[in-house]
């Protein structure tokens, strides 16, 4: 898996094109992810463990909400956003990288930047009022898939997969 | 591997095997553009393709859909012609490859053997769906997808997903379209992983017809019982899916010769899962895990076995004795029989052929490790130690034997390690892939691991309480 500036690598089989997620502890954040043009997730309330928040950022107008699953908003948003949605951002450069979440977002960050929260700061942001329902339903799907059975049937496609080491 | 064999590999190649790659990548750059308006240069390539296939049963077919194509209409039928014609050309690629592994190393391998096709069930709704996607991709190039394409991938992954003989489309699917859901804008990129997409979308396309279901023929294959000496432990993730495949010689009760075989478990898993939580989401394997954590045989009986493909049953096995694996390769790695991939799976990414190596140097060059033996060298795939195990490129470089599997990719072999004798603080420690199946061993890297926290006991209570509301 050649790096993305060596000549051969578009003529490889197998090359990491994105960075494995790298590990974090998922207690507070159990659901981050740049899709949907948002940085988007889903945060557990530190009050009421059958409670989660539902907090996004989008990439484009950099506008932010955050709601409990139930669409209620978040108390903590008084014109900036909330500990939610810093939160998140935190999370989201540990698991992505400070390089893959700045670009998703469409800035660069000036170089004494290293965390989300550092990063939100740095936004022109503005508050927007959206629905949970879409992002708090792909977090219902991502941890579908830990319900979904095991296979014992051979998967020939993973061999363009392979595990690899997470570099930090 | 003595330094002649690993000789016989690299120096020169087949006959015909530039040429064939080189449709490949005229195809792949098609593929980029999209199908939607073909120029004059893809439709050269296309055409190309198209003759080389001219005198195999695909002909007729592939020169319609290559005619098709070039005058604008890429319906799912053309575009499936199109990924049957490149997936055939580098099928005969793999099979060149893998016959001069074979006559490197000596290796005897059986033939494929055909059985009656399953009469046809009933067809999912999914596959339409599958088709209809790649298809949509296909014309619209790497460089024209947007969001709202790859978001539709995630319905098709779902439905496929939740049928389980289409496990391969969908875990196949889901890791493809996770890529592209990344690299948008791709035009943006600096360079398009060309060969690898047109990989995945071709096997993608295959795999969404409506005559590859049932193709498993797990009610036909042959039966066998034995021992099992595991050799090499293979590990595959992507975001949403975890594989390890093990490779071993498999002894036959009845006498019969050795034979080369591998086997395989997976699981679904979400992104934040990775590392040595991996071997957690396998509880349902415990016989095979132990058997990898404690280096030992598996007595297996009455399971079922495709070629090379041993289907795991873990209540059909029971733990044998301790077995040196780098033993088992020296002594029956030789003479083991392997087995040839089912027609559907040649390809050259495919090729994963066990080797022992010993008495090597290694070296670290410009463009990452090799190892030389009588001064042959062969490149080391160290970006293939899997993030779940012990194994480092410190320790590979440490190394003066080791167990690994040949790989070949963009015209190079590769080693990848998956266990290796090496000297550390002037002791020779003996390190496999698969060490930490029933858990970390390592004090430093168990505490990272415990520090990091338990993430499929915590989705797991997130699911628990979220889901079923």
């Amino acid at each position: 898996m050649a790096d993305v500036d060596d000549a051969g690598w578009a003529r490889r089989s197998v090359v990491r094109v994105v960075a494995p997620a790298r590990p974090r502890k998922l207690v507070k954040v159990p659901f981050v992810e740049l899709a949907d043009g948002r940085l988007q997730g889903v945060v557990s309330s530190g009050s009421d463990i059958g409670r989660v928040y539902v907090s996004s950022i989008t990439a484009s107008t950099h506008a932010y909400h955050c709601s409990t699953n139930n669409n209620r908003p978040c108390g903590g948003l008084r014109g900036a956003p909330c500990k939610h949605l810093e939160t998140l951002a935190d999370e989201a450069v540990l698991q992505y990288g400070l390089d893959r979440v700045a670009r998703y977002l469409r800035v660069e960050p000036d170089a004494e930047v290293n965390t989300g929260g550092e990063l939100l700061y740095g936004l022109d942001t503005r508050h927007e009022p959206s629905s949970a329902a879409v992002v708090f339903s792909r977090f219902l799907r991502h941890l579908s898939y830990l319900e979904v059975p095991g296979s014992t049937t051979p998967l020939p496609e993973l061999h363009w997969f392979p595990s690899t080491r997470a570099t930090r | 591997m003595r330094g002649t064999q690993i000789s016989a590999l690299t120096d020169g190649d087949s006959a015909g095997l530039t040429d064939a790659l080189n449709l490949v990548t005229g195809v792949d750059a098609a593929l980029t553009r999209g199908l939607a308006r073909v120029g004059e240069e893809d439709a050269t390539a296309l055409a190309g393709l198209a003759g080389a296939l001219s005198t195999t049963p695909l002909a007729n077919l592939v020169a319609e859909a290559v005619d098709k194509i070039a005058a604008g209409s890429g319906t799912p039928e053309y575009v499936a012609a199109l990924a049957g014609a490149r997936s055939a050309v580098l099928g005969a690629v793999h099979d060149a490859l893998l016959t001069q592994v074979d006559v490197a190393l000596g290796r005897s391998r059986a033939l494929w053997t055909p059985v009656p096709a399953a009469v046809p069930g009933e067809v999912s709704p999914a596959l339409a769906g599958a088709r209809a996607w790649l298809s949509e991709v296909a014309v619209t190039g790497w460089h024209g997808v947007d969001h709202e394409l790859v978001a539709e991938a995630g319905s098709v992954v779902e439905a496929a997903l939740a049928v389980p003989e289409l496990r391969r489309l969908a875990v196949l699917l889901d890791g493809f379209a996770a890529e592209l859901r990344a690299c948008v804008p791709v035009a943006r990129m600096v360079q398009v992983p060309q060969r690898r997409w047109a990989d995945l979308w071709s096997r993608g396309v295959l795999l969404a017809q409506d005559t590859a279901t049932g193709d498993a023929a797990l009610d036909v294959a042959e039966r066998v019982s034995g021992r099992l000496l595991p050799l090499a432990v293979d590990v595959h993730e992507h975001d949403t899916a975890v594989q390890i495949q093990v490779h071993a010689i498999f002894e036959p009760a009845d006498g019969g010769s050795p034979r080369l075989v591998r086997t395989a478990v997976g699981a679904a898993k979400v992104d934040s899962i990775g590392g040595p939580a991996l071997w957690r989401l396998l509880p349902a394997h415990p016989v095979l895990l132990a058997a990898l954590a404690q280096r030992c045989g598996v007595l297996v009986a009455d399971v079922p076995i495709r070629g090379a493909d041993m289907h795991w049953q873990d209540d059909r096995a029971r733990l044998d004795e301790p077995v040196d694996p780098f033993a088992a390769a020296r002594v029956l790695l030789p003479d083991a029989l392997a087995a040839a991939p089912h027609p559907l799976d040649r390809h050259p990414a495919g090729i994963a052929e066990p080797v022992l190596v010993e008495e090597y140097a290694v070296s670290d060059q410009e463009g990452g490790l090799t190892v030389e033996l009588d001064g042959h060298r062969l490149a080391v795939a160290v970006d293939r130690l899997p993030s779940c195990g012990p194994l480092t490129p410190e320790l590979v470089a440490a190394s003066s034997a080791c167990l690994g599997l040949l790989r070949w990719d963009a015209g190079r072999w590769l080693l990848q390690p998956v266990a290796v004798q090496a000297t550390v603080k002037r002791k020779i420690i003996t390190v496999h892939t698969g060490d930490w199946a029933c858990g970390v061993t390592d004090a430093k890297a168990a505490k990272a691991d415990a520090k990091a926290g338990d993430a499929v006991t915590v989705l797991r209570e997130r699911a628990g309480r979220l889901l079923r509301r």
